[in-house]
């Protein structure tokens, strides 16, 4: 485990009747309440604007939807703020680790700042240890294989200190066997830090493995 | 293999050859007079007494120091601006803004942009009136030297508003390259503010892929010309218009020092381009433990508004010197401290009419040559890739920035020697060559994406029909990529509309352009007739712009698909 503690006790995700249009047609229509430490999940086909749900949360919809409704994370609004303020923790479909940095500069790159060098370097070794990857920290990303890149990933936001998880179809592009070791990993990890999450998937398989409330949108 | 397999497999080496042979010649032909070879002028025993009067010019130091400064300088500060304003506004409405006024503004030649910007900025230009007298007081032009300012000050700023819109439309080509968009979206989940999620997750990846247009940046401002006789000061001058001065002069022994000078020339720029790579080898050591300190907003606020103010300076300078051009053609009497010409007149624009007409033909039919043969050879290399599915290795790629990197002073000059001794006439034919060698590069760097990026199945669609390897090239890639080759078109007519130099050198000054007229009218005192000058330089482009833009959405009209 690290040695960053959570700031404030967790608070539920509020999604407040909201609803994204693209011109006249409305693509979802959601209104949900996700307490500490379950996962919401929203089933659909591709293409029903899942995605797009997802992005309106993280605060990334693109400018050619309208989106109503609010976003709350317990009391705080976070409907019209920045994405960088929200302090939601987005996994994406690929794990999109910074070629430029090391797999531990990938890490530090998500801790908060300070701490000074060594720690910040000790931070990430027990963060590498934590899901399996111990010396791994001066790797190049592009050397690791794909279920170590998703590891690396995950680790990345939860060393972030989110107070909200999102998750794209986290596990969709790996292997059937990895599938199942990531999906235990994450969902544990989300359980103990008692995150509210926010899960889009297209696979039933996920939703049983979140074990929380599903909404099927068509 | 049929007829077009083979000529599209040779047209790649016929380009490279086109690269890299007169460059090549150039440069040894300036190495032989430089040490005292050059028998057409009796030139017969080697000596280095040429190296010695060029150390003993007078002004050296200051030229060499001048070119240095101000190439650096001017590369810096538009790169600086460039990168501010992505990291201020990558992914936000105001984007696309400016990414829309920016494109034609590439279409200025720099000979145009630098008048501009002389006649704004000089003490009885634009910028002075619009203030004066209400707020300076002034009722008389005030004694300032701008330009031709000792310290290059002008030159700078003539350098960076040109470069600023090349750069920026480099890294717009870049940033989906290096996944920008994914990037940036990662690191602003993460909390990093739009600045700093910039500068720390995409400008690591993206300096890399705009490196070599940032060496051409460095080659162009410590060795142009054009700019530099325009706004550079002339006593002493940068180095590259001494070389230009001591060619021309009419005692021909100067002819030795100037391609000693011309070698020079060639050791600055490498030296300005060693000293950048030594500067970015030190910014990565001492950025690399930046990189991941986890600091999220440092500077932000400050980088936004840097950003905003800078980018939004530099569309303001070009625009009131595009319309102080204007207002110059117009102007009958125009007296200071009068912000506004009166009466207005069109005197000029008819006068300018029949002398201009032969200057006019010239640029037109040189362009459109030049910019014929680039396009016929880029599309066939990038042809070949396309058939071979293999891209240009590195080295290609450093072989089509090499005209680029070389200074033009260096190799033109053995040029114009190579050319007398292999008797060729200077005139049309081999300046239309000469300006292909800066036309092909900028032709391929604006065709290489969309041809890269179209979808290979459209072919294989059509071979799976039964159409053949040139059927396929002539009835569905050419078709689908018509808009991008036009535009490629158009910016290769736009460069070659605006080179100054090898028109100069390789016509023997006999072949008078828009851009050589503008220039040398341009140091003398009529300002009306050198803004129609200017403005004629460039409405060419202008033209070739609106023909690449409007032609395609005209002849598809009736195939939506095909104009996004």
């Amino acid at each position: 485990m690290t040695q960053f503690t959570l700031p404030t006790a967790p608070s539920p995700l509020i999604l407040e009747d909201v609803i994204i249009r693209h011109g006249d047609q409305t693509l979802v229509a959601v209104d949900a309440r996700v307490p500490p430490g379950e996962v919401l999940t929203l089933m659909g086909p591709s293409g029903v604007g899942k995605s797009t749900l997802l992005a309106q949360v993280a605060g990334f919809l693109a400018p050619v939807f309208q989106a109503s409704g609010r976003i709350r994370l317990g009391d705080d609004d976070l409907t019209r703020r920045p994405p960088e303020r929200r302090r939601l923790g987005l996994l994406f479909q690929d794990p999109l680790l910074f070629p430029h940095l090391s797999v531990g500069g990938n890490l530090a790159f998500g801790m908060p700042v300070g701490g000074g060098r060594r720690r910040r370097r000790q931070a990430v070794e027990a963060a590498l240890a934590d899901i399996g990857l111990a010396g791994f920290a001066d790797r190049d990303p592009a050397t690791l294989s794909g279920g170590q890149r998703a590891r690396v990933a995950l680790m990345r936001v939860l060393l972030a200190e989110p107070r909200a998880m999102l998750l794209d179809e986290p596990f969709s592009k790996l292997d059937a066997a990895l599938r199942d070791e990531m999906r235990r990993l994450v969902f544990a990890r989300i359980r103990a830090r008692g995150l509210p999450t926010l899960m889009v998937t297209h696979d039933r398989d996920d939703a049983e493995a979140a074990g929380g409330r599903v909404i099927e949108l068509a | 293999m049929s007829g077009f397999t083979l000529g599209v497999r040779l047209l790649p080496r016929l380009t490279i050859l086109l690269l890299v042979l007169p460059v090549a010649a150039g440069l040894v032909g300036v190495v032989a007079p430089a040490f005292g070879w050059l028998p057409a002028l009796g030139g017969r025993t080697w000596t280095l007494a040429h190296w010695q009067a060029l150390w003993q010019a007078p002004g050296l130091a200051d030229m060499l120091r001048l070119s240095l400064v101000t190439g650096l300088a001017s590369t810096l500060l538009a790169l600086a601006i460039v990168l501010l304003f992505l990291a201020a506004f990558l992914e936000t409405p105001l984007f696309r803004v400016v990414r829309r006024l920016l494109s034609p503004l590439l279409a200025v030649p720099h000979a145009a942009a630098a008048i501009g910007l002389a006649f704004l900025l000089t003490p009885s230009g634009l910028a002075s009136r619009l203030f004066s007298p209400w707020l300076t007081g002034w009722t008389q032009p005030p004694d300032y030297l701008f330009p031709g300012d000792p310290g290059g000050l002008a030159l700078i700023a003539g350098l960076v508003l040109k470069e600023v819109p090349f750069l920026l439309l480099m890294s717009l080509a870049a940033l989906p390259q290096c996944q920008a968009r994914e990037r940036l979206m990662v690191a602003r989940a993460l909390g990093y503010g739009p600045v700093s999620a910039f500068a720390k997750a995409v400008l690591p990846g993206l300096y890399p892929l705009i490196r070599l247009p940032v060496y051409a940046v460095i080659a162009f401002a410590t060795s142009t010309v054009e700019v530099a006789l325009i706004l550079g000061p002339s006593t002493p001058p940068t180095l590259a218009v001494a070389v230009v001065r001591w060619l021309g002069d009419p005692d021909l022994s100067l002819r030795f020092l100037a391609s000693a000078g011309a070698l020079l020339q060639l050791a600055a720029t490498a030296l300005a381009l060693l000293a950048w790579w030594g500067a970015e080898c030190l910014v990565r050591r001492l950025a690399a433990g930046w990189l991941i300190d986890g600091g999220r907003r440092r500077g932000e606020a400050t980088g936004r508004v840097l950003g905003a103010t800078l980018t939004w300076l530099a569309i303001g300078l070009l625009g009131a010197s595009l319309a102080g051009l204007i207002l110059w053609s117009l102007a009958a009497y125009w007296p200071f401290p009068a912000a506004w010409p009166s009466p207005m007149t069109l005197r000029t624009w008819r006068e300018a009419a029949d002398t201009a007409l032969g200057p006019l033909r010239h640029t037109a039919s040189i362009g459109l040559g030049a910019t014929a043969l680039s396009v016929v050879l880029v599309v066939g290399c990038l042809e070949a890739e396309t058939l071979r599915r293999r891209p240009l290795r590195p080295g290609a790629q450093l072989i089509l920035y090499l005209p680029l990197l070389v200074p033009p002073v260096a190799f033109l000059y053995g040029l114009v020697q190579l050319q007398a001794q292999l008797g060729l006439a200077a005139g049309w034919l081999a300046v239309t060559l000469g300006h292909s060698l800066f036309v092909l590069p900028y032709v391929f760097l604006s065709l290489a994406e969309s041809y890269r990026r179209l979808d290979p199945r459209w072919g294989q669609v059509a071979a799976a029909l039964g159409a053949s390897r040139a059927a396929t090239f002539r009835r569905v890639r050419l078709p689908m990529l018509a808009g991008p080759i036009a535009v490629a078109a158009a910016v290769g007519f736009a460069v070659s509309v605006g080179q100054y130099l090898p028109t100069l050198l390789l016509g023997a000054g006999r072949l008078a352009t828009l851009t050589t007229e503008a220039v040398s009218l341009a140091s003398g005192g009529d300002r009306r007739l050198t803004a129609v000058y200017a403005l004629g330089q460039l409405a060419l482009p202008a033209l070739g712009f609106a023909l690449a833009l409007g032609l395609p959405r005209f002849l598809f009209r009736h195939r939506r698909q095909l104009l996004t």
